[in-house]
């Protein structure tokens, strides 16, 4: 996974709450292999007419935020379906940042997965990054060792997780990571199957 | 004295095997469920060469896309992206030696009916899944989660599982259920109260009289759609109920092995004094049929109440975010909910397709016709069998509902049972977002029972009137 330490980019205001990982990415892509791309299924039904083609009325493919890197939402960024594929499809449109007041859970986890970082604010920070974004502002500045966010008026700090924020500027795969406690996993399973016997399927 | 814990602080203290200082910790999996979308997954441990750490603690599930109607095997699925999927599950649980209840097995079903129904879900257990409703199984006591494909590739490489201690919530429900409602009633005027991100961050146990009440499918149906309140994990202590249940199921120790495990089991409720981070109460006589009007689970009201007002929301962005649903759903401000008319019903999903759902729904249509079409899909193709020997098939299809077989279905379209755009679904699923149904579909949450009323209306409808005499 690629470490993330600072990021300057376009961000695009998404002023909605509660967008859920089916408008992210609908259900009838996901039998797509990741190999082929996700980026063109990135908020589907809400980008394109019936003809397939974006509308351009959503804010995502307006001509000013052409190379967005930044979303900033309002409140339950990712809420719903546990569909990676949402993570895949922000991503692979070139997403590596998503400023709100909250998130869905499994997609937090989905997103620390992926190297995409899932930047907490609070309601009254968002609204006003919201505000300065379509009154006309472009670029921010995401630095996630000072866990700050500049190009608004005024810095906004951001709140993550210490454990997130490490793997997050380590790049850290979780595998690799797990397989180094390899022995005090093998002492949990032997103490476990004395103190649990009925655990284990029959 | 040992500090006074909650049950989610035994079932968590059980599964730690690394506890990091910043919090991460690595916990130990006791039964992960996987199903056709965890192709992701499986793709990514090949590609490392990674072999399955514990297959005898993985299970296969054919139920996200398996066909519903003429089925005949997998080869038969005519749909190739479909017959895809299905034979992609089949070969990856072959390659690694995992148990699949693959599209013929008798015991196949929706994975969160599947567990419970095999006595592979117990209480005290950690159980992962990648699909959000895998709260479901905390219905017994487990702590069940959902998780995305790379943290399943991870619990197939590893069968383990970081995770950051979420907080203690505690939701009770006192009193009794007035006659004819149900859990999924509770659940969603529990949404409708604290919102789709009320309980975001925390693991929540249901408690209370009216909890307490519930049978284990009540309960399942219940712990189901804690995601849509934003907790990833929900859970029902183990009682007398619980090990009832428990008590019929294979796959589980018997005799007494099984009573000591009881034991075990009931001794994981909550210490008096174990400490929650926020606490939630709800009167269950004061809960009125519930159904959903907007896009949102929170967009929740009682049946007999009306489409609200946006112009009537101080919150600009709030008002702005009811009328975005009001358009996309067709309605009007101010309209009554019980007026109106649906174009189908559906009936299934791991929310409510159990045997108790099934008969529900029957009470409501026998002897009765519905005004629109339907489909009505068991959660377990067990649960098809027993609703047949009972002879509710029977009723659905004399009142003119479809009867088929057991997947998720109409409740995510991924299998292509679609509700057409523009069409409004009476549904017993967990989501009504835009969309979720099929492109342009408007779903409408409610019970098996609401949903069968409405089918009978060919409009929204209070159940009640309709179950006089009945119930």
């Amino acid at each position: 996974m690629e470490p993330f330490k600072r990021l300057t980019a376009v961000a695009c205001p998404l002023p909605f709450a509660n967008i859920d990982t089916d408008q992210v990415v609908p259900a009838r892509f996901m039998s797509t292999p990741r190999t082929q791309g996700y980026g063109g299924f990135l908020f589907h039904d809400r980008r394109r007419g019936a003809d397939g083609q974006p509308t351009g009325e959503f804010p995502l493919d307006k001509p000013e935020r052409a190379a967005t890197k930044i979303i900033v939402a309002k409140r339950n960024f990712g809420c719903g379906s546990s569909r990676e594929a949402a993570v895949y499809a922000l991503m692979d449109f070139g997403i590596h940042c998503v400023i709100a007041p909250s998130f869905g859970e499994i997609f937090g986890g989905n997103s620390l997965s992926n190297g995409l970082l899932n930047a907490r604010v609070s309601e009254r920070d968002a609204d006003t990054l919201l505000g300065e974004l379509e009154a006309g502002a472009r670029e921010l500045t995401v630095d996630l060792e000072t866990q700050r966010i500049t190009g608004g008026k005024v810095p906004i700090q951001f709140e993550i997780d210490p454990a997130a924020k490490l793997r997050l500027i380590n790049g850290w795969d979780d595998v690799q990571m797990t397989l180094s406690f390899r022995d005090q996993i093998a002492a949990f399973q032997q103490q476990d199957s004395v103190a649990r016997p009925w655990a284990r399927p029959v | 004295m040992p500090t006074p814990r909650t049950l989610f602080d035994k079932l968590w203290d059980a599964h730690v095997i690394v506890a990091q200082e910043h919090g991460d910790t690595l916990l130990w999996v006791d039964r992960h469920f996987v199903h056709e979308g965890s192709h992701h997954a499986f793709a990514k441990i090949g590609a490392r060469g990674i072999p399955v750490a514990r297959p005898d603690l993985t299970f296969g599930v054919a139920d996200h896309y398996v066909p519903t109607r003429g089925r005949a095997g997998t080869a038969a699925i005519p749909d190739a992206t479909v017959r895809g999927m299905v034979e992609k599950l089949e070969a990856n649980t072959t390659q690694y030696g995992v148990r699949l209840f693959g599209l013929e097995d008798p015991a196949q079903g929706i994975v969160h009916v599947v567990g419970p129904e095999r006595g592979l879900t117990l209480p005290g257990t950690l159980i992962v899944c990648g699909d959000s409703h895998t709260a479901t199984h905390g219905a017994l006591g487990a702590y069940a989660f959902g998780i995305g494909a790379s943290e399943v590739a991870h619990v197939l490489a590893t069968q383990t599982i970081w995770q950051r201690k979420p907080k203690n919530m505690r939701i009770r429900v006192d009193g009794v259920l007035a006659p004819g409602l149900t859990a999924k009633d509770m659940i969603l005027a529990i949404i409708m109260q604290i919102g789709t991100d009320g309980a975001v961050g925390h693991a929540v146990e249901y408690a209370g009289s009216a909890v307490r009440a519930l049978s284990v499918e009540g309960r399942l149906t219940l712990c189901n759609m804690s995601i849509e309140a934003g907790a990833r994990t929900g859970m029902v202590a183990p009682d007398e109920t619980t090990i009832s249940f428990l008590r019929t199921r294979p796959s589980l120790v018997s005799g007494a092995a099984f009573d000591k495990a009881a034991e075990e089991w009931l001794a994981l409720a909550g210490d008096d004094g174990g400490r929650f981070d926020k606490e939630v109460s709800l009167d269950a006589s004061q809960i009125a049929p519930t159904v959903t009007w907007g896009t949102s689970p929170e967009h929740a009201l009682p049946v007999t109440a009306m489409v609200p007002d946006p112009a009537g929301i101080a919150d600009a962005a709030k008002s702005a975010h009811v009328a975005d649903a009001i358009a996309y759903m067709g309605l009007k401000a101010g309209q009554a909910i019980s007026s109106i008319p649906i174009d189908r019903v559906f009936i299934g999903s791991c929310t409510n397709s159990r045997i108790e759902d099934l008969r529900a729904a029957a009470t409501v249509l026998a002897g009765r016709k519905a005004k629109v079409p339907g489909l009505v899909s068991p959660g377990s193709s067990q649960i098809k069998v027993q609703a047949e020997q009972e002879g509710l098939d029977r009723i659905f299809m004399a009142a003119g509902l479809e009867w088929a077989a057991s997947g998720c279905s109409m409740c995510v379209g991924m299998n292509g049972d679609l509700v057409a755009e523009g069409e409004r679904c009476a549904s017993t699923t967990n989501r009504n977002f835009k969309g979720r149904q099929g492109a342009g579909a408007r779903t409408h949450l409610m019970s098996p029972a609401m949903v069968a009323a409405a089918a009978v209306a060919g409009m929204i409808a209070d159940v009640r009137p309709m179950l006089d005499g009945r119930a």
